[in-house]
């Protein structure tokens, strides 16, 4: 059924009582041309645009737990595609152009609010990058603005930007089609749109092992029995290794935790995502009226989804230096996810050294707003057999080349991305 | 919150430590014998377990030296401190 105002009145008068479920939950089939295994919004992305753009619809979507329960759920919602690397640029622009249609294009209201991502610069070295980046993504057709501190001043009046605040300001780099997206409706969205197109979801199933056939995986055990798949795609983000290693595979993967909080509501008062890389910190709020805020990873590896104080000390005491007039609001809850943290900071998209079996993984903390072109690039990549232009360069194989893409010159250390 | 039992001051607050990553990845002990794959399997690729995993931590706001830790990625339980090369096998 089509979500209209037409839909919604006629429903009005059934008291709401009578909407259709928004996708179907089969048992699963003993046969798929295609199955991706995990059910977040990367997952459900590949499904849809499978369907969508190959008409690959023998298609089944294995989820452990529920859907959009992982880091779907679990992010800050920002999107954006300030990026400095070429690769990256790409890649993460493609992804906003999509987000920009992306409701219309789900007939499912995904909630797009480019409100703008401020980059804070403290000194001149943080203008000097912020300079160098904003040219690069410019260069790639990106917008980028470079602000000095009256404009800072005049956007997001609440910053404390006089000369003895702790972290003194001297402008930013805003991407004003950077903003928030609701996360869990991408999520929904997107498996509505694959259910339509007859993609089997199968939530509560475990993938427990494969079963090799030579070079190639002719069948998945799972906790729901065995289901044989001609092709297989991985999209299991924070657990990457642990379902990899069952296939026999290591990964330039760690997994780590980060967290993120948010306070009790309040009414409209940031517009604005304002993040500050030199201090580690970030916070925009939410339609609820929520501050969002959040900081660094904890630091070492990490598959516990728990909350440690320090983190969310560091993030409080980043808010209230930032924006003073915060400083009596209270925190409502703290979550953590856990993130494939790959050891150049960037994801890999595309085969693996099993015939049959394709990898969506390494996403670090950017795998939000990389959802719609890391589906379409995955499906891409499973359909045709080969990458797309625009995930090329995510190759498992470009580390053992030396063609890292390592965004910020952080090397080989997984926490430092 | 963790507490890491430093094998030279006693149990201190996780932040006093910096983490340095995994303990038990050998680096090629003859450089000039290893290959490209090798060197790449060594800076890069990583057992991510599920579990216990030996680690190394540098008391950087205490005694500054580097010890060995033993502990448990999913609940974070702290299984063993050692100096570095010292913990028991497992």
């Amino acid at each position: 059924m089509k979500y209209s105002i037409v839909s919604l009145l006629r429903n009005a008068f059934s008291h709401h009582q009578q909407w259709p479920l928004a996708w179907r939950s089969p048992a699963p089939k003993q046969e798929y041309d295609v199955v991706i295994i995990g059910g977040g919004g990367h997952g459900l992305a590949t499904a849809y645009y499978l369907a969508k753009e190959y008409g690959i619809t023998n298609v089944a979507v294995l989820e452990k737990g529920y859907l959009g329960g992982g880091n779907t759920g679990r992010n800050t919602t920002i999107v954006r595609s300030n990026y400095f690397l070429d690769a990256n640029a790409h890649f993460y622009e493609h992804a906003l152009k999509l987000w920009e249609n992306l409701s219309a294009d789900l007939n499912y209201n995904v909630m797009y609010s480019p409100r703008g991502v401020l980059n804070l610069a403290h000194s001149y070295a943080d203008l000097e990058s912020y300079s160098r980046r904003g040219n690069a993504m410019r260069l790639n057709g990106i917008d980028a603005e470079l602000l000095d501190l009256d404009q800072v001043r005049r956007m997001v009046p609440l910053l404390d930007c006089s000369p003895q605040a702790r972290y003194p300001l001297m402008g930013g780099l805003l991407q004003r089609r950077g903003g928030t997206a609701r996360h869990d409706a991408v999520a929904w969205g997107y498996a509505r749109g694959a259910d339509s197109r007859g993609v089997d979801i199968i939530q509560q199933c475990e993938v427990t092992g494969f079963r090799r056939d030579g070079n190639r995986i002719i069948a998945i055990e799972t906790s729901r029995g065995t289901i044989r798949a001609k092709k297989i795609g991985l999209a299991v983000a924070g657990h990457s290794g642990q379902v990899a290693a069952l296939a026999g595979l290591r990964l330039p993967i760690e997994s780590h935790v980060l967290q993120a909080l948010v306070s009790e509501p309040v009414k409209p008062i940031l517009d604005t995502v304002v993040t500050s890389g030199a201090v580690h910190f970030y916070v925009s709020q939410s339609d609820k009226g929520e501050l969002v805020l959040g900081g660094d990873l904890d630091m070492y590896n990490s598959y516990g989804q728990l909350s440690n104080l320090p983190p969310i000390e560091h993030a409080v005491q980043s808010l209230v230096a930032l924006f003073p007039c915060f400083s009596r609001l209270r925190m409502l809850r703290t979550w953590g996810g856990v993130m494939d943290m790959s050891l150049d900071g960037s994801p890999i998209i595309g085969k693996s050294p099993i015939d049959n079996l394709y990898l969506n993984c390494g996403w670090c903390y950017g795998g939000f707003k990389a959802t719609p072109a890391s589906g379409w690039c995955f499906a891409h990549t499973i359909a045709q057999d080969r990458p797309h232009a625009l995930n090329a360069a995510f190759t498992l194989d470009r580390y053992a080349q030396g063609r890292t893409l390592d965004e910020r010159g952080g090397g080989p250390f997984a926490w430092a991305h | 919150m963790m507490l890491i039992q430093c094998p030279h001051c006693g149990a201190r607050d996780v932040s006093e430590f910096t983490y340095g990553g995994p303990a038990d990845v050998a680096r090629p002990a003859d450089p000039l014998a290893t290959s490209d794959a090798q060197w790449a399997d060594y800076v890069y690729m990583r057992d991510n377990p599920r579990g216990p995993h030996d680690e190394l931590w540098q008391h950087s706001a205490g005694c500054r030296r580097w010890i060995a830790v033993r502990r448990n990625t999913l609940t974070h339980e702290l299984i063993a401190t050692a100096e570095p090369g010292k913990l028991p096998p497992r």
